[in-house]
């Protein structure tokens, strides 16, 4: 592990539009074969950041390597062994199916096989539709396709599951899983934390243009965040609840009190990552909210969470 | 850092560049016949103006008869010309730059731009599917002409080899001229109000819909900067007899004048193609 060299280093990355810094001093590495999410509120610099690594915008500061390379000097070799699923895409699409995937495959010196992509995608019986003849959530899946088709070594994924019902969602994890078996280093961003727990194995939360924390999965968040809580319902009917990190003692002294009664709706609930984010984020934001009340004089300076991560360009 | 460069070995790049062009001519000539807007108003747009023209000036006799009604050519004749320099002024300049537009718009041009495809394959797809197209169109033009219009084509090998020259170099110079064109637009919407005027009015001042020699000098002189009017001309001095040539502005044909012309707008296009594309619209 600590020979093979990170697929991606990113260190004190920043990016500003004209005023408005939307990236502000972000650092992290994801090693080979390594599937990392990267969280956040809208307009937080996550897509900044992953257009940043796919080479799509340049930097304005810090320092960036993919799979070895700085994007900014990425060449063709260099893309052949990226695939990239941007978060929109709104093409007329008078191709097929089939027909887009297996052109893609072309452009790449190994790619994997249309038909076991089309199987994999969950797009058999639209394989030999019109990509305009598609909805939302198929669409995306030709896009989640045409990401793959050219066996990445690291694939971006920027909001992959958006419309997706969730059939295919779980359809899409099982597809994931399979390229994580194989090796393939995955970039995810994603609003679903569920989805984030499923796949990733670390996750770093950026916020205003600023990670605020990363780590694995079960460490993100301060260890307070991560408190399970037991809930019960006491002898009149009202909820009572105890943060506790010995839950079942506290369970153990329910039931003595009660002399063995079983404690009506009882619950020892963990925190999900979910919790845990939403704590993080409001947290941060409160912060800076207090920062910035301390350092009202100053009100000409430009709020970064106003700037979306859509496409500014677009 | 390492720089490990896994899986990266010295392709064999200008076959590869070429073969992915080619690739992509046909992926882009079947995607131009599925799209019912661009087969209207780019590839059957001669064929109804043409058809047009015919049925309406048919009745007032023969263009450049004598006082006595004989010689002159038939108004189909007269007008063929004129729909195949607008056949490769659309097919190039219309078609590309709404096409590109719209793909730099919709998120295709941001697709290709992260995969390994060369800008120089794409834009071999791109002006190979503008001569594959016209050259289809200018087929079945003449095919029409010949066959329904009964118009008749020249026989000479001198003629047919101007008009390759003259098609080729026109066609060409449109496909640039379509490709820098397309940077114009601010969105895909936008695109077919952008570059339709300007093809339009082309076509009216540089004798496609209206004769030429008939246009005040001041409106020739006009039409004589821009390529459209030149590819007229060269296509009128292959399908009109030798005695039009006089009523054109020096009284000849100039061919040279013609090359000249094109190329010229050739080397515009391909620099203004090379300094304004981009895969996306770049950030600051």
């Amino acid at each position: 592990m600590t020979s093979t060299p990170p697929a991606v280093h990113v260190r004190d990355l920043q990016k500003s539009y004209g005023g408005v810094e939307a990236v502000r001093g972000v650092s992290f590495s994801i090693a080979a074969g390594e599937t990392f999410a990267l969280l956040g509120p809208n307009g937080a610099g996550k897509s900044t950041t992953i257009e940043i690594l796919e080479g799509y915008r340049d930097r304005s500061g810090g320092e960036v390597s993919v799979l070895g390379i700085d994007p900014h000097r990425g060449g063709l070799d260099w893309k052949a062994r990226l695939g990239i699923v941007l978060q929109t895409s709104n093409e007329s699409g008078n191709a097929t199916v089939t027909e887009q995937l297996r052109h893609f495959a072309g452009f790449y010196p190994h790619p994997r096989d249309v038909d076991e992509v089309i199987d994999a995608a969950g797009l058999r019986e639209k394989a030999k539709t019109r990509v305009s003849k598609l909805s939302g959530g198929q669409r995306r899946r030709v896009d989640v396709a045409l990401g793959i088709i050219g066996r990445p070594e690291l694939l971006f994924l920027d909001e992959p599951t958006t419309g997706f019902d969730p059939e295919a969602r779980h359809q899409f994890w099982n597809l994931i899983r399979g390229l994580k078996a194989e090796g393939t280093t995955i970039l995810l961003t994603t609003h679903y934390l569920d989805e984030a727990a499923q796949l990733s194995d670390r996750a770093g939360i950026i916020v205003g243009g600023r990670l605020i924390d990363i780590g694995p999965l079960d460490e993100i968040g301060e260890a307070d965040a991560r408190v399970p809580v037991v809930r019960w319902r006491d002898g009149n009917g009202s909820v009572r609840e105890e943060r506790t990190s010995r839950p079942a003692e506290v369970v153990a002294d329910l039931v003595a009190i009660g002399k063995g009664a079983e404690p009506e709706g009882l619950e020892v609930i963990r925190p999900s990552l979910e919790d845990v984010y939403l704590s993080l984020v409001r947290g941060h934001e409160a912060m800076v909210a207090g920062n910035e009340a301390a350092a009202s004089a100053n009100d000409a300076r430009p709020d970064p969470s106003r700037h979306t991560d859509r496409d500014v360009r677009a | 850092m390492s720089t490990t460069t896994l899986g990266t070995r010295p392709q064999n790049k200008a076959p590869r560049t070429l073969a992915l062009g080619l690739s992509r001519i046909g992926y882009e000539t079947r995607l131009y016949f599925r799209s019912p807007d661009t087969l209207l108003f780019t590839f059957f747009f001669p064929f109804i103006m043409l058809g047009i023209f015919t049925a309406a000036f048919s009745s007032s006799g023969n263009i450049g008869a004598n006082p006595d009604g004989t010689g002159g050519v038939s108004v189909g004749t007269y007008y063929l010309p004129g729909m195949l320099a607008a056949g490769m002024l659309l097919s190039g300049v219309q078609n590309l730059a709404v096409d590109i537009a719209g793909e730099k718009s919709d998120g295709t041009l941001k697709r290709l731009g992260g995969t390994p495809l060369s800008p120089l394959s794409y834009f071999l797809g791109k002006i190979g599917q503008v001569f594959v197209t016209a050259i289809l169109q200018a087929g079945l033009l003449l095919l029409v002409a010949r066959l329904v219009l009964d118009i008749a084509l020249p026989t000479e090998p001198g003629k047919w080899a101007t008009f390759a020259w003259v098609f080729v170099f026109g066609v060409i110079t449109s496909a640039f001229l379509g490709i820098a064109l397309s940077a114009v637009p601010r969105s895909g919407r936008s695109a077919t109000a952008v570059v339709a005027p300007v093809v339009l009015v082309l076509q009216f001042i540089s004798g496609v819909y209206l004769q030429f020699t008939t246009l005040p000098e001041w409106m020739q002189n006009l039409a004589s900067i821009f390529p459209l009017k030149w590819m007229a001309q060269g296509m009128r001095s292959v399908f009109l007899p030798e005695s039009f040539a006089a009523a054109e502005q020096s009284g000849t044909w100039d061919l040279l004048w013609v090359a000249g012309a094109l190329g010229v707008w050739l080397v515009l296009g391909l620099v203004l193609s090379r300094v304004t594309f981009r895969w996306i619209r770049r950030d600051a």
